[in-house]
C-alpha cells in the first residue's frame, strides 16, 4: 500500500501511471524488499444483475505469499467479485491481470488454466462418489484412479492435509469434504485460492487445522483469499485486510496495523458498538421441560438419543455443536415438525399447567395458546415464501384469523409497515418479493414477524448464518430484548464466540446427545469445542 | 487509459446477464414485436413453400375465426371450453401439482353425463319416465362428481405416497380413453357402426338449456362464471394462500401448520371437477354425443394456456383466444388454399415458438462485446 504511494511520487508526472501493469511493475521495483508480487490485478471491475450493481469499478490486488482477507457487508459484493475470478461470472466491464498479463475469465474452466480454484461456501461434491473421483471428475485426459490417488497422498503429505482418497463422500464430516475441495482446487494446479467463508461450517478445533493448511500454503508462496464474517479469524489468519462497501472497493490495510473496529467501521462506513450485553435473567421460572428425546430421521439414523434439558423464562440458552449433531431435530421436536421415537417435551405456562407438546402440529400448539416463535435455519425454504411480498409473508402466522373463506390482508399490511420502520428493513416497498431482498433484511423480517405474537418460547437456529456484522449485532438485540421481556429463548449458534457472549448457559449436543449443559459466563470455548466432539469433553480417542 | 491498453485478450462474443428492469409497457412491446416477426417469417414460408399470398393467408386466418357470426360464435364456445379446462388446471399448477390429465378428467365427465342421458332415456323399460330437470340434475352431479374422482386419484398417490403425478395423471387419460372406448361400443347407436350417434335426438332428454335461445351462449356464461369466481378464489380466499404456499414450500406451509396432504386433495377435488363440468358441457350443450376424441386434446393445450399466461385467470382468455384462434384460422386456409392441415399446424407451430421464446429477452440481456472502434468512443 505504501510503495504505491510513492510510486506516485516517483512517477508523478509519469502519464501511464493510471495503466496497471505499469502500475505493478513499479510496485515490484519499489516493493523489492517485502518481495510483494502481485498474482492477481484487478482493475474497474463492474458487475450488475439487472437494476442491483454487485461491483462498481473494483480496483484490487492479491498478492503471492499472502493471505487476504476479503472483508464486507451482506450483498456488498465479495462473493460477486471472486466469483468473477472464478469463472462463474463474467464482467461487465474491467479487467484481470494474472501474473501481469490480462487475461479474460469466461468459465471455471479459463479460470483453472489461470491458476485459479475457488472453495465454494456450499461443497459441490457428488455425494456417491469417493474423493479421488470426485477429485478428477471433469478433467481431461486418460482416467487413471491410481496414478491421481498417488498425486492426491503427494498433495495431502505437502500440506498436511487429512484425506483418504478411497472415502466415498457421504461417509465424511463436513471439515473432510471442506478438505477434498481445496484438495481438488489444488490437484488442478492452482496458486490463487479462494475460499468462500470456509470456517462458517467447521469447529473452533478443525478451524485451527485449516489454518494451519492455509499458513502452509501461504509459506509456498500461493496467493490466498478469505471470505469471513468472524473478525478474530481476520486477525489470528490474515495479513492484509480488503474492505468491499455497497459494491465498491473502500481500501486495503495490513490486518497488524488494524483492529476489528476500525474494519467493522470501514465495512458499515460508520461507526458500530461491537458488544453483546448478557443482563441476568429475571425472575426465571421453568419455561419448556425435554425429557428422554429420542429422534430418528426417515431412514433411520438416531438423530437425537435420550436428550434431557429445561428452559426458563428470561433466559437465552444457547446450543452449541457441529453441524448435523441433531440441532436442528431438536428445534423442530419442540416446534412441532418433528415427531419422536421416545421422549416429552412440555410446556409449563405461567400458572404451572403443564402441556405435552411432542405428537402435536404446529396448528395444534397455536390453538392449546401455546405461543412458540421459531426462527429456522433456512429462511427462504421454510420461514418465508421467497416469491411472495412482505404482506403475505407476515401473513402466513395470520391468515387463519377471522371464521370468513376470505384472507384480511389489511393487518398483515400494517405488520409489514411496522416492522419494516422498528427494525429497519431496507426494502423497496411492502410489495416487493422477499427473495430480492439481501441475507439480513430477510432475516429481520423473519425475526420481526416471529417476535410480534408476543411469543412465550423463541427459538432461533442460526439466526445470523451469512449476516454481516451489523445485520448480526441487530438481530442479537432484538433477541436480547426478547430476554428481557421474559420471553424462554432457546439458541442454536456457530459462532462459538457468539455463544459464549450471548447465552446464560449453553448445551452442548455431539451426535445427539447431550453432551453437557455449562454455565455461558464461565464456560471456556476449548472446552465447548471439545464437547462438540465428544461426549463430556473427554479426550476418549487417545 | 484506452491508448495504453493493447487487447491482448478476446472477450467472448456476447453474454447473458438477467433483467428485471423492464416495464410491463415494454414487456408488450417485445411480444408486439414477436408477433409481428413471426407473421414475417410465416409470410416468408408460406410464399416460398406455396406460392400464396401471405397477405391473403392471413385474411382467411381471420376470416376462419370471425368470418361470420356463425364462426364467430363457435369461435368463442371453442374459446369458453378451452379456457374453462385451463383453469381447472391452474390451481394445481400454482402448488406446483403438474395435473396433464385433464384430457382424462374432461372425458370421464363427459361419459358420466351421457351414461345418465342414455341411460335414463330410451334404455329404460317401458313406462319409466326420468323427467328432463331430474336427468340435468343427475348429469351435472355425477358428472362433477366423476372428473373430481379421476383427479383425486393421483392427489392420494401423491399426498400419501409422494408418488410423481405427471406419470399417474398422465395414465389417467388413458384409462379414461379406453374406458370410453368400451361404452360407445356398449351403447353403439346402430349396431355395428361404432359411434353413438347424436344421443335422444327425438326427446332432446338431459340436452342443457340454450340461454336466450342462442345454442353456444351457455358454455360461454359458465366460462366467464368460473373465470371471475377462480381469480377470487386463488388471490383472496384462505385456500388460494395455502394453494401458493404450499406451491411455493411444502416445508413452509408445514412450519405454519397447513395441513399439506390436504391441501393437495381438496385442490385437485376443484381442478377435477372443473374438468368434469367442461366435459358435460362437451357432451350435454355442444355435441349431444360422446367420442374418444371430444375432449379434442385440449387437456393439453389447456397446460399451455395456463403456462403462458402465468397462471393469471384473466390474461388466460387472451392466450385461449390466440390458441382458439390459430387453430379456427388454420383449419380455415388449409381448406380455402387446398394445402393440408400440416401446414396450417407450420404457421400456428412458429407462431408460438415466438410469442413463448420472446419472454427470453424479456427476461434476459444479451450483451454484445464492444467492437474495438465503440470502446475507444466510449473512453474518449
Amino acid at each position: 500500500m505504501n510503495s504505491s504511494h510513492k510510486s506516485v511520487k516517483i512517477n508523478g508526472k509519469c502519464r501511464f501511471w493510471h495503466f496497471p501493469l505499469f502500475r505493478f511493475i513499479s510496485h515490484m521495483e519499489d516493493t523489492g524488499l517485502d518481495k510483494k508480487v502481485a498474482a492477481v490485478t484487478m482493475r474497474g471491475v463492474s458487475k450488475s444483475f439487472g437494476s442491483v450493481i454487485a461491483n462498481d469499478k473494483v480496483d484490487l490486488d492479491i498478492y503471492k505469499g499472502e493471505i487476504l482477507a476479503l472483508l464486507g457487508e451482506n450483498g456488498s459484493g465479495k462473493t460477486t467479485l471472486m466469483n468473477m475470478l472464478s469463472g462463474i461470472y463474467f464482467p461487465d466491464e474491467g479487467q484481470i491481470f494474472i501474473n501481469g498479463e490480462e487475461v479474460v475469465i469466461a468459465s471455471p474452466k479459463d479460470a483453472f488454466s489461470h491458476g485459479i480454484g475457488m472453495v465454494h461456501q456450499h461443497f459441490k461434491l457428488v455425494d456417491v462418489l469417493d474423493a479421488t473421483e470426485n477429485i478428477i471428475l471433469g478433467l481431461p485426459g486418460k482416467l487413471n484412479k491410481k496414478e491421481a490417488a498417488a498425486k492426491i497422498r503427494e498433495i495431502c503429505d505437502k500440506y498436511g492435509f487429512d484425506v483418504d482418497p478411497d472415502q466415498k463422500i457421504y461417509n465424511m464430516s463436513v471439515s473432510q469434504k471442506q478438505t477434498v475441495e481445496i484438495v481438488k482446487v489444488l490437484y488442478r494446479g492452482a496458486d490463487i485460492l479462494i475460499l468462500d467463508e470456509p470456517t462458517a461450517v467447521l469447529t473452533p478445533q478443525e478451524t485451527e487445522k485449516l489454518f494451519v493448511v492455509l499458513r502452509k500454503m501461504r509459506e509456498d508462496g500461493k496467493a490466498i483469499v478469505i471470505i469471513t464474517h468472524k473478525m478474530h479469524e481476520v486477525e489470528s489468519l490474515s495479513d492484509r485486510v480488503a474492505v468491499l462497501r455497497r459494491g465498491a472497493y473502500v481500501g486495503d490495510m495490513m490486518t497488524k496495523d488494524t483492529n476489528a473496529q476500525e474494519m467493522t467501521d470501514m465495512m458499515v462506513g460508520h461507526s458500530v458498538t461491537l458488544n453483546i450485553e448478557r443482563p441476568d435473567p429475571v425472575d426465571p421460572h421453568k419455561r419448556i421441560a425435554v425429557r428422554g428425546l429420542t429422534v430418528r430421521s426417515l431412514d433411520g439414523i438416531l438423530k437425537l438419543d435420550d436428550v434431557s434439558f429445561d428452559a426458563y423464562s428470561g433466559e437465552i440458552l444457547g446450543i452449541a455443536g457441529i453441524s448435523g449433531c441433531g440441532q436442528k431435530e431438536l428445534l423442530e421436536a419442540i416446534a412441532g415438525l418433528q415427531q419422536a421415537e421416545a421422549g416429552s417435551i412440555s410446556y409449563v405456562s405461567d400458572d404451572g399447567r403443564k402441556e405435552e407438546l411432542l405428537g402435536k402440529d404446529p396448528l395444534k400448539i397455536q390453538e392449546m395458546g401455546v405461543t412458540l416463535s421459531f426462527v429456522p435455519e433456512d429462511r427462504l425454504g421454510m420461514g418465508l415464501v421467497g416469491n411472495m411480498d412482505l404482506t403475505d409473508n407476515m401473513m402466513l402466522r395470520s391468515f387463519r384469523k377471522g371464521s370468513g373463506l376470505f384472507t384480511d390482508r389489511k393487518a398483515p399490511h400494517d405488520l409489514a409497515e411496522q416492522v419494516i420502520s422498528e427494525l429497519e428493513v431496507v426494502t423497496p416497498g411492502v410489495d416487493t418479493p422477499v427473495r430480492k431482498l439481501s441475507g439480513g433484511n430477510v432475516q429481520k423480517i423473519l425475526v420481526g414477524r416471529e417476535i410480534a405474537s408476543a411469543p412465550k418460547v423463541l427459538l432461533t437456529a442460526y439466526a445470523v448464518r451469512g449476516l454481516d456484522i451489523n445485520s448480526s449485532y441487530t438481530i442479537y438485540d432484538l433477541i436480547n430484548r426478547q430476554k428481557k421481556a421474559g420471553v424462554a429463548v432457546i439458541f442454536v449458534g456457530e459462532d462459538l464466540d457468539v455463544l459464549l457472549e450471548i447465552s446464560d448457559r449453553i448445551l452442548v449436543l455431539c451426535g445427539g446427545k447431550v453432551s453437557g449443559i455449562i454455565d455461558g459466563r464461565t464456560a471456556d470455548k476449548n472446552q465447548v469445542g471439545l464437547m462438540m466432539t465428544q461426549v463430556g469433553g473427554e479426550d476418549n480417542g487417545r | 487509459m484506452a491508448d495504453n491498453v493493447k487487447n491482448t485478450a478476446k472477450d467472448p462474443l456476447f453474454h447473458i446477464s438477467k433483467r428485471d428492469d423492464y416495464s410491463t409497457k415494454r414487456s408488450w412491446g417485445v411480444r408486439a414485436i414477436a408477433i409481428v416477426a413471426a407473421l414475417i417469417v410465416c409470410a416468408i414460408l408460406t410464399t416460398c413453400l406455396t406460392g400464396d399470398n401471405p397477405i391473403k393467408v392471413y385474411a382467411t386466418i381471420v376470416s376462419g375465426a370471425f368470418g361470420s357470426a356463425r364462426k364467430t360464435w363457435v369461435t368463442f364456445q371453442n374459446l369458453s371450453i378451452l379456457l374453462i379446462i385451463s383453469l381447472a388446471l391452474t390451481p394445481a399448477f400454482k402448488m406446483r401439482f403438474w395435473n396433464i390429465g385433464g384430457e382424462g378428467q374432461v372425458l370421464i365427465g363427459g361419459l358420466a353425463a351421457a351414461a345418465c342421458m342414455i341411460c335414463l332415456g330410451d334404455r329404460l323399460p317401458a313406462g319409466l319416465y326420468v323427467p328432463n330437470g331430474v336427468v340435468v340434475l343427475l348429469m351435472v352431479i355425477s358428472s362433477i362428481v366423476a372428473g373430481a374422482v379421476w383427479a383425486l386419484i393421483p392427489a392420494i398417490l401423491k399426498a400419501v405416497w409422494n408418488t410423481n403425478e405427471t406419470l399417474s395423471t398422465l395414465m389417467m387419460n388413458y384409462i379414461a380413453t379406453q374406458l370410453v372406448a368400451y361404452y360407445i361400443i356398449k351403447w353403439e347407436v346402430p349396431k355395428g357402426s361404432g359411434k353413438i350417434g347424436i344421443i335422444n335426438q327425438n326427446s332432446n332428454l338431459g340436452w342443457l338449456v340454450q340461454l336466450f335461445g342462442n345454442k353456444y351462449l351457455l358454455s360461454i356464461v359458465v366460462a366467464a362464471i368460473l373465470t371471475f369466481a377462480m381469480v377470487i378464489y386463488l388471490n383472496y380466499s384462505k385456500h388460494g394462500y395455502e394453494i401458493a404456499v404450499v406451491g411455493e414450500s411444502e416445508r413452509t406451509a408445514r412450519y405454519v401448520g397447513m395441513k399439506v396432504k390436504k391441501v393437495i386433495i381438496r385442490t385437485m377435488l376443484l381442478s377435477g371437477a372443473m374438468c368434469g363440468i367442461a366435459g358435460l358441457l362437451l357432451v350435454g350443450s355442444i355435441n349431444h354425443t360422446l367420442t374418444t376424441t371430444i375432449a379434442g386434446g385440449q387437456g393439453f393445450t389447456a397446460v399451455m394456456v395456463s403456462w403462458l399466461a402465468k397462471f393469471n385467470p384473466i390474461t388466460m382468455i387472451f392466450t385461449s383466444l390466440l390458441i382458439v384462434f390459430l387453430e379456427r384460422g388454420a383449419g380455415e386456409i388449409s381448406t380455402t388454399f387446398g394445402l393440408n392441415q400440416s401446414f396450417a399446424d407450420i404457421l400456428t407451430g412458429i407462431i408460438l415458438f415466438f410469442i413463448i421464446g420472446c419472454e427470453f429477452f424479456i427476461h434476459y440481456k444479451i450483451n454484445f462485446r464492444k467492437s474495438a472502434k465503440e470502446e475507444k468512443e466510449n473512453d474518449d
